[in-house]
């Protein structure tokens, strides 16, 4: 459905100068594409400005090698760049969870995956690390969300804190808090309601919370299909909580990603695992090479410069 | 700059220019309307004005009667038929709204009279049933269910025989959420199409197509992939009480032309409105304050 960059770029290709340095007009010409290219991954539009402006000056003066097109070059430095951007300091996918019990708090928009991935992330640190997790809902809102992450954690063999009703998300968090001391527990993870980043009530009630347990990790997890509404996300969460990473859901499915950038870009913050699927171990760490071709449309292309 | 907010200051009028459009573009891209929908509207908008001094006020108030004249044919309710009991599919993404969209109308329709059974199709997910029966006792109708990991195909099946024996005016059933790139379960959306019209040819008599609004361009390959699978009829967005403003329905309304049945404002059972085609153009222009 959408044209890649390179298709985009074959066109503006020709109209390049041909050898020797990569003049400003080349440059402008071929980043009139990318822009396009970006804005259809759904990459936010100030990103994208931002991004298209700093390759820019980076590209310009650029000589170009014999083995490449001019625009293969331009190719090349918007591929880089995009991996430079998305890739986080340290290891990906590690998580801070040091000093037992360690809190993990997640937190994002309704429907995100929030409560998926915090199964799945149980799953990954009790079978991969070999640490003792439990998870407590403290969604009162949505109907079943409790008994929802309840079941997931008997499907995992991982505990989880006892239903309660009638008890605020700040009572539970301490309750938890307690349990994960009491029990013996390397980690606890605290999966929230969906809320919007606009809601005053739940922005505050969230950081309650977060007051309460101290998190050594607040998640944000985002659908990778989220368009540009990504920076308001990113930036309300991130100012309101503080959050220490990301979690990117649904890349299993052909969205191109844009969201990854945004997300890197407006936070900071890394992107710490990619949701894959439904199922309790589509969770990966996250790879910026992969996204970055993905958000291009072509991960072909690159692979051939690399080669040249 | 141009998309601030308005003060109390002397009205400036700009030409409708190279620059002043490309701002314009800009400001629709932002709300995800997709960057060659957003040329045509604007195109479109400038066209016999170009050079033209206007206001701020004055463009946005044409760009947004623009997007609401494209979208005013697809601003649709659900249509109600006289044959019993009318089947409405529900289908979408993960995490789209289904369920709750379900609960919702499952209300309205209930307090316009109509008997309304619920039939829980999501038998994949933790706690989908148990989520829709909380919602079928807030909206006071019996919900249908089978066991987690059942074939969803025969509880439909099941479904329209119960709704056909209660003589129930609507049926609506629940699906699990699926990306449409994933084949296995998009032919298991279809099996499900194929075994409802086992009991009527004519049903499901709405496939509902709901949408996050949140949710980019890839919301243009959901409606692609969903209507090839399951003859979609008509969409919903929800999520609209965000900061996403869904301005992809407006490239989808342009390509697909599908009706637009409702909007999902909240998470509350009322929080279903009609689609307003100018109170949408109005705020994904932002002239409504
Ligand atoms: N395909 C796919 N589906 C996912 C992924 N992660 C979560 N889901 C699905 O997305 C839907 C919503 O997931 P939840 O975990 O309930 O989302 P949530 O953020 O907890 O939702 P609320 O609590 O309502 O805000 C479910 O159908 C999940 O199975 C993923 O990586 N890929
Ligand atoms: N703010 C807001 N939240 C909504 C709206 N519609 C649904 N939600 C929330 O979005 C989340 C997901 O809704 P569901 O109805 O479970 O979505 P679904 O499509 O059935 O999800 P799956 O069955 O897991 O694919 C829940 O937290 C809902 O409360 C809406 O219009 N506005
Ligand atoms: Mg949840
Ligand atoms: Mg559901």
């Amino acid at each position: 459905m959408f044209e890649n960059l390179s298709e985009r770029l074959s066109g503006v290709f020709d109209r390049l100068t041909k050898q020797g340095a990569l003049s400003d007009e080349d440059v402008k010409t071929a980043l009139r594409e990318v822009r396009v290219a970006l804005l259809e991954a759904d990459v936010s539009l100030p990103v994208a400005r931002d991004f298209v402006k700093a390759v820019q000056d980076k590209a310009t003066g650029q000589a170009v090698t014999k083995s490449v097109t001019p625009g293969q070059q331009v190719v090349k430095i918007v591929h880089d760049a995009l991996i430079d951007t998305l890739k986080g300091e340290g290891e990906p996918g590690a998580l801070k969870i040091d000093s037992p019990p360690a809190p993990i708090l997640m937190v994002g928009l309704q429907g995100g995956g929030k409560t998926t991935t915090t199964a799945k992330l149980a799953k990954r640190l009790k079978e991969r690390d070999g640490k003792r997790v439990l998870m407590a809902s403290l969604d009162v809102n949505r109907p079943a969300a409790m008994e929802q992450l309840a079941i997931l954690g008997v499907q995992i063999g991982v505990d989880t804190l006892p239903i309660v009703k009638g008890e605020t998300p700040v009572q539970i968090a301490k309750r938890a808090k307690t349990q994960a001391g009491l029990g013996g527990y390397d980690v606890y993870m605290l999966d929230t309601a969906g809320r919007l980043s606009i809601d005053e009530e739940l922005m505050q009630q969230v950081k309650a919370v977060r007051d309460v347990a101290n998190p050594r990790e607040t998640l944000l997890v985002v659908d990778g299909l989220t368009g540009q509404d990504a920076v308001h996300t990113a930036e309300n969460f991130d100012e309101r909580i503080g959050i220490t990473g990301v979690v990117l859901t649904r890349m299993d499915g052909d969205g191109r990603g844009g969201a990854a950038l945004s997300m890197r870009a407006v936070t900071g913050k890394p992107i710490k695992f990619v949701g894959l699927g439904e199922k309790m171990d589509a969770l990966e760490t996250f790879e910026p090479e992969r996204i970055a071709g993905r958000i291009l449309g072509m991960g072909d292309i690159v692979a051939l410069v690399e080669k040249a | 700059r141009l998309m601030g907010r308005s003060t109390a200051q002397p009205v400036v009028r700009r030409a409708l220019d190279d620059e002043m459009l490309e701002q314009l573009e800009e400001l629709l891209i932002s709300a995800d309307m997709g960057v060659d929908t957003a040329l045509r509207v604007t195109a479109n908008m400038a066209e016999g004005r170009f050079g033209k001094k206007l206001s701020v006020a004055e463009i946005k108030q044409l760009l947004a009667s623009e997007v609401s004249r494209i979208m005013e044919p697809v601003a649709r309710p659900l249509p109600i038929y006289s044959k019993t009991p009318q089947v409405v599919l529900v289908v979408g993404v993960n995490g789209s709204g289904k369920t709750t969209t379900i609960g919702k109308l499952a209300s309205q329709f209930r307090a316009a009279g109509k008997k309304v059974v619920i039939a829980a199709g999501d038998t994949f997910r933790a706690a989908a049933v148990e989520q829709l029966q909380v919602w079928g006792e807030r909206a006071g109708v019996p919900v249908l269910t089978a066991a987690q990991g059942s074939d969803p195909a025969s509880l439909a099946f099941d479904a329209m025989g119960r709704a056909q024996e209660e003589g129930a005016d609507l049926l609506l059933i629940d699906t699990a959420g699926r990306l449409q790139n994933r084949g296995d379960l998009m032919e298991e959306l279809a099996k499900i199409v194929r075994v409802i019209r086992k009991k009527d040819e004519t049903a499901p008599h709405n496939t509902l197509l709901v949408l996050d609004a949140t949710t980019g361009q890839n919301a243009l390959n959901q409606v692609k992939v969903f209507q090839e699978i399951s003859d979609v009829s008509g969409l919903v967005m929800t999520k609209l009480d965000g900061t996403a403003k869904g301005g992809v329905l407006v490239a989808l309304a342009d390509r697909f032309g599908l009706p637009i049945h409702a909007v999902g404002v909240g998470e509350q059972i009322d929080d279903l409105s009609p689609f307003d085609p100018d109170e949408f153009a109005a705020a994904l222009v932002g002239t409504d304050g």
